[in-house]
């Protein structure tokens, strides 16, 4: 049987406000336990929420960046259930009227197909604090400095329909919150969450099969991973004649599987009911409209105007607009070195890319600045050094070694030019092999390379290729 | 001296015929010597209270005080209070000292108050005879045997006993005016958001809010003034200028238009609470008021829209006592449920679990629509019989409480007949309106109130009304025989 896989996923990315979202405390990561917790986060007898705006900012923001409806009214729910690390006993939340209505993204694939995924709603939430059981013996402690931290949660529909999907569909909604500065997405932090929703159905069959709800995928490629083995698990299950469960299950990344956390029997009921100490949030269009103002170009607009302005590919566009520092580094690439915006996306995506994929360096602290880069661009472009030369300063310039100019200085780098020298050089290798040059001229065309690097090798690259090429030709087809 | 209103207080400390100190003093003996028999405080603090009013001495030496400075008050046990114990009359908190002050505190130290100690209460305010208060029963000071009403039973016995000359305290269903009627006392419950819930432990959030409880309208208006004003703190405090309650306390009554709903006036009310009420409406006609018959159609549903509303936000406002980060933890839990369920079982009374089981239920799937939802929308309809009155008449009258005292005992194990003690307060809690409840004549020898129920914010009209009957008549001058 053809099976479909069939996913959703619900995104919790955590605002970039300087405090909480009920509370003046900050939100700062990594402090000591308990020392950005105020009587708010605290749950302490009497005390109130009061709504911080800047959250409410960057909710609509995104709205506006998916072509959602921003609500002109939604309301805060209590979500109520026990837990240690949950100060008073409910989250406040939204549930029925949510700040974001529906909108849609669309991820594009490696195939050059694109799609579109819609996105159910977005809700403004608090998070909940974290229970520590292994730093105590026996017993669990807390720590209460994320309670209160404000989240949107961004749930798609049930779009997806395979694991590529789904990465490139969390990856793009990662790349527009820093695009719009809501999110640090910072997956490691817990800044940026993805649990997803799978199912699988024999294909053809319109009826969603029962699902599972994936959690703990704290990277894109735990989440491809955890998908994928659940699509297999389930499949499993039906094909020998079960039937899948509705539960919720932990991805472990050691042991590379999932289990149960809990069934849908031991779900809570969690009686959400409007809370009564926070006012609706009521917009209006002027507010709204002030947050258009605010939107920075977004990703799919930018990658329209690098393919219409720098003439580029779409997969090249895609890639460089694939977050806004890359796209960022990628124009003032452009603009220092005034060259072809080809060759500059090229290296961005090329040496550069890789550079930083080997050594994990973010592109904002890479070793070889925008400034740099286009300096070795414009030494290509004149002709200072070959495009094979510039890989080796490249490395130097990545190295520390100074700028472009200054590693072809040190390292005599400077493409030779000269006619006369090349073609000297031309003769003596032609005169060095005479049996090659007797094959050659017998048709043997492939040998052209040879000879090409034959002349290579006395001037260790620095020959300049086109002209290489030019006088070898001209000397080969004599005699 | 006890039998002083606050601005008579206040201009004997000016005059310099007593100190804050001794008058602090003086009343700490009194709650020594008479309380007792009493148990309206939980938590008396005249080491606090002797240094606050030290402080207040200098505060008026110097000039620029205001008519508060160096008043001793006491506080209902549901307002935290920074470094006293704040138990909310529960054994859930027991040994809980606040780390910081609710708002009504805070602005009340600010006007120079001296808190005497924290009074008694129905556990987390949910009762109307002050019995289930984990700190034991609070007595009636006109009769020891008969309960004080509740929630604020506490505040209303010790402001009726003269052990402090005002109080703070707090209604969610009527828990300052019926406990007000009761002791004989003025209790105002502001517009729903005048004052600042920050601080004030919560029962129902939709429903609470605080007010004075004081001997006076006049002691009212000078306690309002005080506590009443927007609160960043609190998103649900209204965010408008607060006026001068005491400016017109007494502008004329000629012309004012009272309401009298018919449905305030039928089964269930004692004969001798209905005569004293009228013989007080009597007297407003003879101030110049005119009178005219209202109805409130919906009244017969306010009790059952609070008995859903009410627990259903206490369901979720109690969760936060569970054992985990401060008040009462069962003795060594074996895991996580176990804590939960036995500190909660072991700290919370048979009337605060009876209302957070009525709550869970009534928010469940499956139950929400029929009962929350469906109470939300009745709400409606209430509070939309009020706006229709108040299109034709300035205040509407009532009784307060259908009864007067009852025996302690009496209704303790029948939950409904306690429920309808509260039967004209719970209304203008749904609604969100103000009203008041002044003392009237005797009903058989027990006091009773008269309830004045004002449109949003007119607690200066409520004032004025209340303070031309005490202009009028001295109701609210007597205080019981028994205590000296």
């Amino acid at each position: 049987m053809q099976w479909e896989t069939v996913i959703g996923l619900e995104i919790h990315a955590q605002l970039a406000t300087k405090s909480k979202i009920f509370s003046g405390a900050s939100i700062a990561y990594g402090a000591e336990p308990n020392t950005q917790a105020c009587n708010v986060d605290l749950g302490m007898p009497g005390v109130l929420p009061v709504l911080n705006k800047e959250a409410v900012r960057m909710a609509v923001k995104f709205g506006l960046a998916i072509d959602a409806e921003v609500a002109p009214r939604s309301v805060f729910a209590r979500k109520n259930y026990f837990y240690p690390d949950l100060p008073k006993g409910y989250q406040i939340s939204q549930f029925e009227l949510p700040i974001v209505g529906v909108g849609s993204i669309t991820i594009n694939l490696d195939d050059g197909e694109s799609k579109v995924i819609g996105v159910t709603r977005a809700h403004l939430e608090e998070d909940a604090g974290k229970s520590l059981h292994e730093d105590f013996h026996g017993m669990t402690g807390i720590d209460l400095n994320r309670a209160g931290t404000p989240l949107l949660e961004i749930v798609s529909e049930p779009d997806m329909r395979s694991a590529v999907e789904a990465v490139a569909y969390a990856k793009k909604i990662h790349a527009l919150v820093r695009y719009i500065e809501i999110c640090d997405g910072n997956m490691a932090e817990g800044s940026f969450r993805c649990d997803a929703n799978v199912s699988v159905r024999p294909k053809g069959q319109e009826k969603l099969g029962t699902r599972a709800e994936l959690k703990n995928l704290n990277s894109f490629r735990f989440l491809e991973k955890a998908i994928n083995l659940e699509v297999e698990r389930q499949i499993d299950i039906i094909e020998s004649g079960g039937e899948v469960v509705q539960e919720t299950r932990l991805y472990d990344a050691d042991r590379n599987e999932t289990r149960s956390m809990r069934s849908k029997e031991e779900a809570n009921d969690y009686r959400y009911f409007p809370d009564p100490d926070l006012l609706p949030v009521e917009l209006d269009d002027v507010f709204i409209n002030e947050m258009r103002q605010t939107l920075p170009e977004l990703p799919d607009e930018k990658r329209q105007r690098f393919e219409t302005d720098y003439s580029l590919s779409p997969q090249d566009a895609i890639t460089l607009t694939s977050s806004r520092e890359l796209a960022n580094y990628y124009e003032a690439v452009v603009t220092a070195a005034q060259g072809d915006p080809k060759i500059a996306a090229n290296w961005v995506n090329g040496e550069l890319a890789a550079a930083l994929n080997r050594d994990a360096v973010d592109i904002t602290n890479s070793p070889v600045t925008a400034e740099l880069l286009a300096g070795l661009l414009k030494r290509i472009a004149d002709q200072t050094i070959s495009g094979k030369i510039a890989k080796q300063v490249f490395e130097a310039m990545w190295q520390g070694e100074g700028d472009a100019d200054a590693v072809i200085e040190a390292k005599g780098l400077k493409q030779i030019t000269d006619s006369g020298a090349i073609e000297k050089m031309v003769d003596e290798v032609v005169a060095n092999n005479p049996k090659q040059a007797e094959q050659y001229r017998s048709g043997k065309d492939k040998l052209f390379g040879f000879f090409v690097g034959q002349v290579m090798k006395q001037t260790k690259g620095k020959a300049n290729p086109q002209q290489v090429n030019e006088l070898l030709k001209k000397r080969l087809a004599q005699d | 001296m006890h039998n002083k209103s606050i601005t008579e207080l206040a201009a004997g400390l000016r005059a310099g015929e007593y100190s804050s100190v001794e008058l602090t003093q003086y009343f700490l003996d009194r709650i020594q010597r008479l309380d007792g028999g009493l148990n309206s405080f939980v938590t008396v603090c005249s080491d606090e209270a002797l240094s606050a009013a030290q402080a207040a001495d200098q505060q008026l030496k110097s000039g620029g005080a205001g008519p508060l400075a160096g008043i001793p008050i006491a506080h209902k046990d549901i307002f935290c209070t920074e470094g006293i114990r704040t138990t909310c009359g529960s054994k859930m908190l027991e040994s809980f000292i606040s780390p910081y002050d609710a708002t009504v505190v805070t602005r009340l130290k600010a006007a120079g108050v001296v808190n005497l100690g924290k009074t008694n209460m129905d556990e987390f305010a949910m009762g109307s005879s002050n019995e289930t208060s984990y700190y034991g029963a609070v007595r009636n000071p006109w009769d020891t045997e008969t309960v004080p009403g509740g929630s604020s039973g506490g505040s209303a016995a010790c402001v009726a006993a003269r052990l402090a000359p005002v109080a703070t305290g707090t209604d969610t269903g009527g828990s300052i005016r019926q406990p007000a009627a009761l002791c004989g006392i003025t209790g105002l419950k502001p517009t729903y958001g005048r004052v600042s819930r920050y601080g004030m432990i919560a029962f129902a959030s939709s429903l609470d809010q605080a007010g004075p409880m004081t001997t006076s309208a006049e002691d009212a208006a000078i306690m309002l003034q005080a506590m009443a004003g927007f609160d960043q703190r609190d998103s649900t405090s209204a965010d408008q200028p607060v006026p001068d309650y005491s400016a017109g306390l007494e502008d004329d009554l000629t012309g004012l238009k009272i309401g009298l709903p018919k449905e305030y006036f039928g089964e269930g009310l004692d004969a001798d609470v209905a005569k004293s009420v009228e013989e007080a409406i009597a007297e407003y006609k003879k101030l110049g008021a005119e009178v005219v018959e209202i109805s409130l159609p919906n009244t017969h549903l306010a009790v059952p829209t609070y008995y859903v509303v009410a627990p259903a936000e206490c369901s979720s406002n109690l969760s936060r006592f569970d054992g985990v980060r401060y008040g009462h933890r069962c003795e060594d839990p074996k895991d996580l449920e176990d804590l939960y369920k036995r500190s909660r079982a072991e700290g919370f009374g048979d009337e605060v679990k009876r209302r957070i089981l009525i709550g869970t239920y009534a928010l469940s799937a499956g139950y929400y629509d029929a009962y929350y939802l469906k109470a939300q929308q009745v709400r409606h309809l209430i509070s939309d019989d009020f706006k229709r009155a108040f299109e034709q008449v300035d205040v509407i009258m009532g009784p307060t409480a259908p009864d007067t005292g009852f025996r302690i005992g009496e209704k303790a194990n029948d939950p409904v007949s306690m429920y309808l003690s509260d039967i004209y307060t719970i209304a203008v809690n749904l609604a969100g309106l103000p009203g008041i409840s002044i003392p009237v004549a005797p009903a058989a020898g027990k006091p009773t109130g008269l309830q004045i129920i004002g449109n949003y914010f007119a607690e200066a009209k409520l004032l004025n009304v209340a303070h031309r009957l005490q202009m009028a008549t001295d109701y609210h001058k007597a205080a019981p025989a028994n205590i000296e």
